[in-house]
């Protein structure tokens, strides 16, 4: 059954101080909207459950990206169009940039925005497997204040987050540490534009002395939430890139991944090619390591 | 557009709309497709899939390319919107418009109208794109019967006319 507009309310309060205002009024019941590619089609399919939706996509304080001298902050109402056009996100954030240009198509990307990916807490989005391994930190405000959160533990459960129903996502911050790493991302879907990821791999990693002295791994649509290879990091942490390695990494990946079957794809299928990433990945790091 | 917002009441938004201005009373979560189709009668624009998925009710909302069906007219207010219908110069068809005739780039014709409005958007980021990104400038509509090597055609041979020219 489509939804009838005449039971919805819309406001545009216009400031993030005037929307943190009514969010801390009224706990609960406001669903803010910014771009709308989510919100819209649950709106259309009769199936937001929220009648009450406050706007922020008129609010300039959450477009900015700041570079500063140890850290990027991108306002979280930025658009993946805007991600993909910063020269310097291009530059020192390569996976941010290229998970960007894979979300949705062109029309997409000019309202979907990076905030609104976040707090939607799809384990299938494919901007976040790249924001855990940067290790990003999240700004949260709300009219009791505002606190940092890394987002390695802003994601609880399935469609389940460390936001207060007072508090909004103002910023996203990527530390400026990653620019001697190999970077590498893939996803693997039905195609690129449009289509959810079956399996998405974000990674960064250093070798010195032909061992892995740092690594980061990150995967999407295998877990009930975007994970960070945790165990499989530690592994891997000052070993040498060598056939008995990569064959360990594909047993500890299968082992930290929770997969399921779903219409995009079945938990085996997600859990070899899980496997065969983090294995491309680590004979990348390597081959480039050794040519530097 | 005030704060105060109660459901069931009405709002006033104006929006330009191919260069008139526009002002209407609505609910704020219409949909700006449904406005357009329904409010000032522009049934150019399509609704395909009505999930931002297929492209056909594409639109430019202040010079970039959007779906109409996720846009709630309120975010609308005070932009500039261009439609299918404001795509050609009164009964002089734009340069993608002949190019999609000439090409047999348009069957059933519903894909049609945001397949252009996807063209024309590429076309002012990127004046020479290369057939990669065309392909990606086109990525998010969906065409179901034309074939889309007549459609990248199209846009191929409009992108050089309007470079000679």
């Amino acid at each position: 059954m489509r939804a009838d507009p005449a039971d919805y309310k819309l406001v545009s309060p216009g400031s993030l101080q005037s929307v943190l205002s009514l969010l801390s009024a009224e706990p609960n019941q406001w669903l803010p909207i910014a771009g709308g590619t989510d919100v819209m089609v649950l709106y259309s399919a009769g199936k937001l459950s929220n009648r009450n939706l406050v706007n922020l996509w008129n609010i300039p304080e959450l477009r900015q990206i700041e570079v500063l001298p140890k850290d990027i902050r991108i306002g979280a109402a930025c658009t993946y169009t805007a991600l993909r056009n910063h020269d310097f996100i291009s530059r020192e954030f390569p996976l941010l940039a290229t998970a960007a240009s894979w979300t949705g198509g062109i029309a997409n990307q000019n309202r979907g925005t990076l905030g609104g990916n976040i707090a939607n807490a799809s384990p299938a989005a494919d901007s976040l497997p790249a924001l855990l391994v940067y290790d990003a930190e999240l700004t949260l405000v709300s009219m009791r204040g505002e606190r940092r959160l890394p987002y390695r533990e802003f994601h609880t459960g399935y469609k389940e987050t460390a936001l207060a129903p007072d508090e909004l996502i103002r910023d996203i911050s990527l530390p400026r540490r990653f620019s001697g790493y190999v970077a590498h991302t893939r996803k693997v879907g039905a195609r690129n534009a449009q289509a959810i990821s079956k399996v998405c791999l974000a990674a960064l990693g250093r070798i010195a002395n032909s061992t892995i002295q740092d690594v980061h791994l990150s995967l999407g649509s295998v877990a009930p939430i975007p994970l960070r290879l945790n165990e499989t990091e530690r592994m891997l942490s000052g070993k040498k890139v060598e056939p008995s390695l990569l064959e360990a990494a594909r047993r500890t990946v299968a082992h930290e991944i929770r997969p399921i079957d779903d219409i995009r794809s079945t938990a085996r299928y997600r859990a070899a090619v899980a496997g065969n990433l983090v294995v491309e990945f680590l004979e990348k790091l390597a081959a480039e390591s050794a040519n530097s | 557009m005030n704060s105060s917002g109660d459901a069931k009441v009405k709002h006033d938004v104006s929006f330009t709309v191919n260069g008139e201005v526009k002002r209407l009373r609505v609910h704020p979560m219409e949909r700006l497709l449904d406005v357009l189709r329904n409010e000032l009668g522009l049934t150019g624009t399509k609704e395909g899939c009505g999930e931002g998925e297929c492209g056909s009710c594409s639109v430019l909302l202040d010079g970039l390319l959007v779906n109409s069906c996720l846009v709630p007219v309120a975010q609308a207010d005070g932009s500039n919107v261009v439609t299918i219908e404001g795509i050609a110069a009164h009964s002089l068809l734009h340069p993608l418009q002949k190019a999609f005739l000439e090409c047999g780039g348009a069957q059933c014709g519903i894909c049609t109208p945001g397949m252009i409005l996807a063209a024309v958007h590429l076309l002012e980021k990127k004046p020479e794109p290369t057939q990669a990104e065309i392909r990606e400038g086109l990525a998010g509509n969906l065409c179901r019967c034309t074939g889309y090597m007549q459609i990248f055609e199209a846009v191929t041979k409009a992108a050089q006319q309007r470079v000679a020219t």
